[in-house]
């Protein structure tokens, strides 16, 4: 008995100490983002890099975005997401009702030469519980195969006499008030302040009603793809990336519109009261350093947030002939006539516009 | 002759009213022991919940809970035009506090996300005057506010502050009924833009209803049929109704997809037949026809098994006696065999009617725009836009409508009546 004892209380201190060990290499933290291309280009640039680095592992997860999850899971103090990619309005409000970890900007990493990482991040990407990674933007797309003379600018997107067939359009009304304003004519410096009166708002649904019922409506980041190659549509609003994707990984003869084009970024977050915190926020840092960004860029074409990582951005990582740069939603050209996505105007408007959206939807 | 003033006594010299009452209420001590454990069951996993979520669609303490001294203070405010610089002092100290506070639930998002519920679009209104509220050490502290934003000159803004202070509200329940609080905090009717959750409560019993008339007609000869095949063919049958119903919901459901959209099975039916051409596909998927469609599909054993059940039991005589006596085969079935099945009509209704009105998956996933109930805008509330309170008020005038309902089905029919099988 006594024996048993003392070799069970051994075999104890011994895995204990296995344990104790495993801490620093061994662990695992639970990555969650948006899943299709977008999560293919973080494991490639931010994932395997890390575990290798650090021997940690990544159990990496997909969502459709929002804030509900993280807020259940702290809420009910069970968090089981260490980290997570999340759009900007939804960092900005998840960090005010303390849903979120503070970050401390000074443990970023500093670019190859030196610059703190405060100021190697372009401006406006930075936040108190929120770290951004890329630059993303939500263009429309259409199949050149089947429309050789395709649309040119957003006003296009909602002529469906002059280019007949259904177009897709993200359920919701972020980005679908901003198209519909600069379809029917407004400049791109103005669509918010013009979408700040009421009279703004009921010109963007008038514009939106035109092609209502030519609109099929996509929910996830991956759908809008689907729907062009399917042929479901003619054209859709789509993430840039996700296109990029398909016409440089699947040879898909799919052509971006740039013009009317609204840009917003993906930021890092970490939920309160994870068990991983030390871990998830390693690898934010890590994630977040001069050359996994510029990693991830050569994967999927967004951005990079940091100033240090553009000019390593080379070409397409399995296809050497893909310049990346003029694919990006910051490249100059693409950025003629484009918005950037007001965060404050949806954390105040979201509310009511998503109801009034959603009334009109069932209308 | 034994005297009626003196009680009946037991063997051992208790009266015997007092022991039969001792025995009964042992019994029934036991009788409680022995049902505690669904007791404790049913209230632990259904009326703490439904509990809380009543509570919830009332209570919404974000006033109280940011900015405690305020909330307690403009209570005393009048409401008559802008409040007098005390109030608004003790607001920007408040808030000062406030802003250096990350506990969940009472941090300035919090306060911010409720002003904003009742007031669109003063979210940012709060949350940047909270950043700039500790840099304001002296009044007038009005006119420090409408420095940093001319939105507090507003004096609706302080009748939103006042109201959401106070920890009991009906603003959930105005807006799921389509009403608000206006500018000078009446209550009025909601713009009709905004109109959505009253339309979506009635089509939802609109469609409630469509869907319990067409289980209940496309029910009752399969019932029938069940009822009195031979032995061997009705089992066949039975397995037939079983089996769907043993088959996951979603499986059903995507089944539903495959079958009827416009590059499915049905419509690629027609267009080889030659019915349709190519372009002309018709779209039975992701509207009102689809929810009805895969709804009565997937809730028609809940008609056909109570109304076999109360078939089974009819014998077959009955009718072979009013067709003896001269009755028409419609008149005797109309007047012997119907009145019998009611039960089982009533039982079948009242189940298919009460699960469609909470339908949540089905009308999701194929309900495309129009197809959508009011438990989709209830979980669109719990998982998206975070409005809990609002899923709650929701959820309950549901819940009610519900109750309603089923008190006047027992008017009509009878709960007595009902048969389940």
């Amino acid at each position: 008995m006594k024996l048993k004892l003392l070799i069970s209380s051994m075999a104890l201190s011994l895995g204990m100490g296995f344990a104790g060990s495993a801490s620093a290499a061994g662990g695992e933290i639970t990555v969650v983002s948006w899943g299709g291309a977008y999560t293919k280009s973080q494991v490639e640039a931010y994932h395997k890099p890390w575990i290798a680095k650090t021997g940690n592992k990544i159990k990496s997860e997909d969502y459709n975005g929002g804030i509900a999850e993280i807020k259940a899971m702290v809420e009910a103090g069970n968090v089981s997401w260490d980290i997570v990619d999340v759009e900007l309005s939804d960092a900005i409000r998840a960090c005010d009702e303390g849903l979120l970890e503070t970050i401390d900007h000074s443990k970023l990493p500093p670019a190859k030469d030196g610059t703190p990482a405060t100021e190697d991040f372009i401006e406006g990407t930075l936040y108190d519980c929120a770290v951004a990674n890329i630059v993303w933007s939500t263009i429309f797309a259409y199949d050149k195969s089947k429309m050789p003379e395709g649309p040119k600018t957003m006003a296009d997107f909602f002529d469906t006499k002059k280019f007949p067939g259904k177009r897709g359009l993200r359920k919701g009304a972020k980005v679908n008030l901003e198209f519909a304003l600069m379809a029917d004519g407004v400049a791109a410096k103005d669509v918010y302040s013009v979408m700040e009166t009421e009279e703004g708002i009921d010109r963007a649904f008038k514009k939106l009603d035109t092609i209502k019922d030519d609109v099929v409506w996509w929910e996830a980041g991956a759908q809008p793809p689907q729907l062009l190659a399917d042929g479901e549509v003619a054209m859709t609003t789509a993430y840039n990336g996700r296109i990029f994707n398909a016409v440089a990984g699947e040879d898909k003869p799919f052509e971006i519109v740039w013009d009317g084009q609204v840009w917003d970024l993906d930021l890092w977050v970490i939920p309160k009261g994870t068990k991983n915190k030390e871990l998830a926020m390693d690898f934010l840092g890590f994630s977040t350093g001069t050359e996994p960004l510029a990693a991830q860029a050569s994967w999927i074409s967004y951005g990079p947030a940091r100033k240090s990582s553009a000019p390593l951005v080379g070409n397409y990582a399995t296809n050497e002939k893909i310049d990346m740069a003029p694919q990006m939603p910051t490249n100059p050209e693409n950025l003629t006539n484009a918005v950037q996505n007001n965060f404050e105007f949806w954390a105040d408007n979201a509310d009511q516009l998503n109801e009034r959206f959603n009334a009109w939807l069932a209308k | 002759m034994p005297d009626p003033t003196t009680p009946i006594l037991t063997a051992d010299g208790t009266p015997l009213k007092a022991k039969l009452a001792q025995t009964t209420r042992q019994l029934k001590w036991k009788a409680f022991l022995l049902t505690l454990p669904l007791v404790l069951f049913v209230v632990i996993t259904f009326v703490l919940p439904i509990g809380q979520m009543l509570y919830r669609s009332v209570h919404n303490p974000a006033g109280s809970n940011v900015v405690p001294q305020f909330a307690e203070f403009i209570q005393e405010w009048d409401g008559q035009g802008l409040p007098d610089d005390k109030y608004v002092e003790s607001f920007v100290k408040d808030l000062a506090v406030a802003r250096k506070n990350r506990e969940i639930g009472k941090t300035v998002g919090n306060l911010a996300t409720r002003v904003n519920y009742e007031m669109p679009g003063s979210r940012s209104l709060i949350t940047s005057t909270a950043r700039k509220a500790a840099k304001i050490t002296e009044g007038p502290y009005l006119d420090a506010l409408i420095k940093i934003n001319k939105k507090w000159e507003n004096p609706a803004i302080w009748l939103t502050l006042q109201r959401v202070s106070k920890d009991y509200t009906l603003a959930f329940y105005l807006a799921a009924t389509d009403m608000k609080y206006d500018e000078t905090g009446k209550i009025v009717q909601a713009d009709d833009l905004y109109q959505i959750y009253i339309p979506i409560l009635l089509k939802t019993l609109w469609l409630s209803a469509v869907i319990t008339v067409l289980c209940f007609i496309l029910a009752y000869p399969v019932s029938y049929l069940l009822s009195t095949l031979p032995l061997r063919t009705s089992n066949l049958l039975m397995i037939l109704v079983l089996l769907p119903f043993w088959t996951s919901l979603l499986v059903r459901t995507t089944a539903w997809i495959a079958m009827l959209q416009t590059e499915g099975i049905i419509n690629d039916a027609l267009v080889f037949l030659g019915a349709i051409d190519d372009d002309g596909r018709i779209q039975m998927i992701y509207n009102q026809t689809g929810t009805i469609i895969s709804m009565v599909h997937i809730l028609l054993p809940f008609m056909i098994l109570p109304l076999f059940s109360v078939m089974k039991t009819i014998p077959p005589s009955y009718m072979r006696a009013a067709k003896s006596m001269g009755a028409s085969t419609f008149y005797s079935f109309r007047r012997v065999y119907f009145p019998q099945t009611i039960p089982g009509i009533a039982a079948g209704t009242l189940l298919v009617f009460i699960l469609a009105i909470g339908y949540y998956i089905t009308p999701a996933l194929v309900g495309g725009n129009d197809g959508l109930l009011i438990s989709n805008l209830i979980a669109d509330h719990i998982k998206k836009t975070l409005n809990w309170s609002l899923g709650a008020a929701l959820g309950t005038i549901l819940l009610v409508v519900v109750m309603v309902f089923y008190w006047i089905y027992n008017k009509l029919v009878g709960v007595d009546n009902l048969k389940f099988g």
